[in-house]
C-alpha cells in the first residue's frame, strides 16, 4: 500500500495538469433545476401583472378611436397614431380651457422645484442640529416633530386653510409651495438627524478641534459626505408632491392646478365621447417625471454609495 | 517644572450619572501623561473634557496658565488624535491638513508651509493628492496625527489612536509616537486601554476607576509599587498572583500565613508595621518567583500544571498548596506538566494589600 501511494504521489508530480479523478474545480450549474424554473417562473408572473396594465395603456393610446371601439385592448395597434398624445398635451379640455395638461405642468414644476429645495434645505439642517448639536429640549423638540408624521393631512386641511386666508396667500403657489414644505419636514427631518447620527462623530469632533463652526461643519464636512440621503429625500419629495392631489385642489385656484388635478378635470370632463386614447396618453405623460427621476437618480443613488462616499 | 495642563475639582454629571468626581491633575510642561484604565473607567470623558468638546459640571481647566474652562476647543491650543482617525473622507490629505488652518484664515503661503514641513516629520508626501480611503490604517493615522501637528499646538490629545490598528503596526506607530513626543517635546495626553502602550509611552501614568484616578505615578512605581489591589491586578500580564492569608508572627520573623504555608515577608518594606493576625492580599509578579535556581533562604514545593511556551518567555502554571501560580521563567528552560519544583519568592518585590481596604501596606 505505501508504494502504491508513493507511486500515485510521484505520478501527479510528474503530470500535475488534471490528473486525478471525481469532481472537481466549479461545480455545474443545471439551467432547468426545479429551482429555477420556480424562481424564474413567479419572477415572469409577477413582472407580467405589474407590466401588463402599462402596455395596455400604451398600445391604447397609441390608437384611434376606431379602433378603440372595436374593444381588443390587448392587441397592438393597426395604425400607430401620436395625435392622443399631443391632444393630451396641447388641447384637451377642461371646463373653458382647452390648453390640455401642459398648464398644469408647468403649474406642478413650479410648485414641486420650491417644496423640494425648501423642505430639503431646511430639513437637512434640522436633521444636523439635533443630531449633532444636542441643545436644552432637543430631544422634545424631535418627538413633537415625529409625531407630526403620524397625524393625519385631513385633520389639519381646515385650520391650514385658515391660516393661510390670514396670511393672505390663500389660493397663491406661494402658500402650496409653503404647505408642502411644512408637511415634508418631520420625515425628512428623521431622515437627515438618522444620517447624520450614523455619520462617525469623531469626524464632528474634529472639525470642532479643527476651529469649524456650525456652518462651516455642515457645509463641508457633513453635506459632501451625504449625497446618497439628498438623493433618497429628493426622490421622497419629488414624487410625493408631483403625486399630490388633496393639497393642489384645496389650496390653490383653478388656474395653478397642479398635473394631478388638471390630469382628474381631463378625465372626468363629461362632454362628448370618452377619448379612452387621450385619457391613457395623459396619464402616462402625468406619471413620467416621477418615472424619470427614479430611473435618473436610482442609479446616481447607487453610484454615490459604491464610490466610497459614506467610508471613511 | 511649570504646569502645562491643569485640571482643578473636575467633575462631570450626565444627569444624575456621576462620570467624573472631583479631579485634579498636573501635567507639566513637555510631558507625556496616560491615561490607563478599562473602558467605561471616564479616562476618554477626561479627554474630551480637556479638548472642549464636553462642557464640564464643576471644576477649572488651565492649560499654559491660561483659564480655558469656557473657551471653544479652537482656542485652547490642542490638537486632537481620534481612534477611527476621523479623517475627512471627501477631501484628500493635503486638504485635510489644511482645513483648519483655512478655517483660521492662515495665509496660504503659511498654509504651504506648515503642511510641507508636517508631512515631511511625518513621512506622508508621497500621499499628499491621495484621498482617505486610498491610505492604509498606519498611513490614516499618521495624516490625522499631522492634522495636529500643522496646528501649531501646544498639547497634544491622542483617544486611543492605535486601537484600529493590526499588531505589528501598533508596534511600529507606538515608537514613530515616542519619537514624534522626543523631537517635538510638547505635552501629550494619551489615553489607552493598554497597558503595554501606557508602560513604554508614559512618562507619568495614571490609572482611572469608575471616574476616579487610582494612582498616578511613573511606569517603574505604577509596576512595581502599586498602591491598591486594583492597580496591581490591571497592570501586567499575566497578572500579579494573589493570594489571600493573614500576617503571623514565628519568633523573631514576620510571615505571611495562607492555606498553612508560611512566607516570610521581613524583607518586604512597608509603610507602617505589620501586626499579627491582620488579614492581608499577598501580591507577586510572575517574574518574581524563581524556579529551581537562586532560591534564596526559603524554599516552597509546588507542581507544574500547564506550560505556555511563548519564545522568548515560558509561562508555567502551577499548583501550590491549593493555590494557582503563574511563573515566568526564561523560554529556554522547559518543565513538562507534572513535574515537581522549588520555588522562591524574591519578597522585596511583592506587594502586600490590607484584605479590608486593598490598599498596599
Amino acid at each position: 500500500m505505501p508504494d502504491t501511494i508513493a507511486l500515485k504521489t510521484a505520478e501527479v508530480a510528474l503530470a500535475p495538469v488534471k490528473s486525478f479523478d471525481g469532481p472537481n474545480g466549479k461545480k455545474p450549474k443545471r439551467v432547468l433545476s426545479p429551482r429555477n424554473i420556480m424562481l424564474y417562473g413567479t419572477l415572469f408572473v409577477a413582472a407580467a401583472y405589474y407590466l401588463l396594465p402599462l402596455y395596455v395603456m400604451i398600445v391604447t393610446s397609441l390608437k384611434g378611436m376606431p379602433e378603440i371601439r372595436m374593444g381588443n385592448i390587448f392587441s397592438p395597434p393597426m395604425e400607430i397614431t401620436f395625435e392622443p398624445w399631443v391632444k393630451a398635451w396641447a388641447t384637451a379640455c377642461t371646463g373653458l380651457n382647452c390648453d390640455g395638461l401642459s398648464r398644469g405642468f408647468w403649474n406642478s414644476v413650479r410648485i414641486t422645484v420650491p417644496s423640494v429645495i425648501v423642505s430639503i434645505a431646511i430639513a437637512s439642517v434640522n436633521g444636523y442640529a439635533l443630531a449633532n448639536w444636542r441643545f436644552k429640549g432637543s430631544e422634545l423638540f424631535f418627538s413633537i416633530l415625529v409625531i407630526g408624521a403620524f397625524i393625519p393631512y385631513q385633520v389639519m386641511i381646515y385650520p391650514i386653510v385658515i391660516v393661510l386666508r390670514e396670511m393672505g396667500i390663500y389660493g397663491t403657489l406661494t402658500g402650496l409651495i409653503i404647505v408642502h414644505s411644512i408637511f415634508g419636514m418631520p420625515i425628512l427631518t428623521l431622515l437627515f438627524r438618522n444620517y447624520f447620527a450614523s455619520l462617525p462623530q469623531e469626524l464632528f469632533k474634529a472639525a470642532r478641534v479643527d476651529g469649524a463652526g456650525f456652518w462651516q461643519i455642515f457645509l463641508k464636512i457633513m453635506v459632501p459626505m451625504s449625497l446618497p440621503i439628498f438623493v433618497v429625500a429628493m426622490i421622497l419629495q419629488v414624487t410625493g408632491i408631483w403625486n399630490d392631489f388633496l393639497f393642489g385642489v384645496v389650496f390653490t385656484r383653478p388656474e395653478y392646478y397642479p398635473m394631478t388635478v388638471q390630469l382628474n378635470n381631463i378625465v372626468n370632463s363629461v362632454q362628448g365621447v370618452k377619448e379612452y386614447n387621450v385619457n391613457m396618453a395623459a396619464t402616462i405623460l402625468t406619471g413620467l417625471v416621477p418615472l424619470i427621476v427614479y430611473f435618473v437618480s436610482g442609479r446616481l443613488f447607487v453610484r454615490g454609495i459604491a464610490a466610497g462616499a459614506v467610508k471613511g | 517644572m511649570n504646569s502645562s495642563v491643569s485640571i482643578k475639582d473636575l467633575s462631570l454629571n450626565f444627569g444624575a450619572v456621576s462620570v467624573l468626581k472631583d479631579l485634579n491633575l498636573e501635567i507639566n510642561d513637555g510631558e507625556f501623561l496616560v491615561l490607563l484604565g478599562s473602558s467605561g473607567c471616564g479616562k476618554s470623558t477626561l479627554l474630551n473634557c480637556i479638548a472642549g468638546l464636553l462642557d464640564i459640571s464643576e471644576g477649572q481647566i488651565h492649560i499654559k496658565g491660561r483659564n480655558v474652562t469656557w473657551e471653544e476647543p479652537k482656542d485652547r491650543g490642542i490638537g486632537m488624535v481620534f481612534q477611527s482617525y476621523a479623517l475627512y473622507p471627501q477631501m484628500t490629505v493635503e486638504k485635510n491638513l489644511s482645513f483648519g488652518l483655512q478655517v483660521a484664515k492662515i495665509p496660504q503661503s503659511d498654509i504651504d508651509k506648515r503642511v510641507a514641513r508636517a508631512s515631511e516629520i511625518l513621512q506622508i508626501q508621497p500621499l499628499l493628492k491621495r484621498k482617505p480611503a486610498e491610505l492604509s490604517g498606519g498611513q490614516r493615522q499618521r495624516v490625522a496625527i499631522g492634522r495636529a501637528l500643522v496646528r501649531d499646538v501646544d498639547v497634544f490629545l491622542f483617544d486611543e489612536p492605535l486601537s484600529n490598528l493590526d499588531a505589528k503596526l501598533r508596534s511600529e506607530l507606538r515608537v514613530e509616537i515616542k519619537r514624534l513626543h522626543q523631537s517635538l517635546k510638547n505635552t501629550m495626553i494619551y489615553v489607552t486601554h493598554d497597558q503595554i502602550e501606557a508602560l513604554t509611552l508614559a512618562d507619568r501614568i495614571a490609572i482611572m476607576k469608575n471616574g476616579e484616578i487610582q494612582q498616578l505615578a511613573d511606569p517603574t512605581t505604577i509596576y512595581n509599587k502599586p498602591k491598591s489591589l486594583f492597580v496591581a491586578g490591571f497592570i501586567g500580564s499575566p497578572s500579579m498572583n494573589f493570594l489571600r492569608g493573614e500576617i503571623a508572627k514565628r519568633g523573631d520573623a514576620t510571615v505571611f500565613t495562607a492555606n498553612g504555608v508560611d512566607f516570610n515577608v521581613d524583607a518586604y518594606e512597608a509603610s507602617g508595621p505589620l501586626q499579627a493576625g491582620r488579614k492581608v492580599t499577598l501580591g507577586v509578579r510572575p517574574e518574581h518567583i524563581k524556579v529551581n535556581e537562586n532560591l534564596g533562604a526559603e524554599v516552597h514545593d509546588a507542581t507544574v500544571d500547564i506550560e505556555e511556551p511563548m519564545g522568548a518567555d515560558n509561562l508555567l502554571w502551577l499548583k501550590h498548596a491549593g493555590h494557582t501560580m503563574s511563573v515566568r521563567i526564561n523560554g529556554a528552560r522547559r518543565f513538562s506538566p507534572g513535574s515537581q519544583v522549588k520555588l522562591g519568592f524574591d519578597m522585596s518585590l511583592a506587594s502586600i494589600f490590607d484584605a479590608e481596604t486593598e490598599l498596599r501596606l
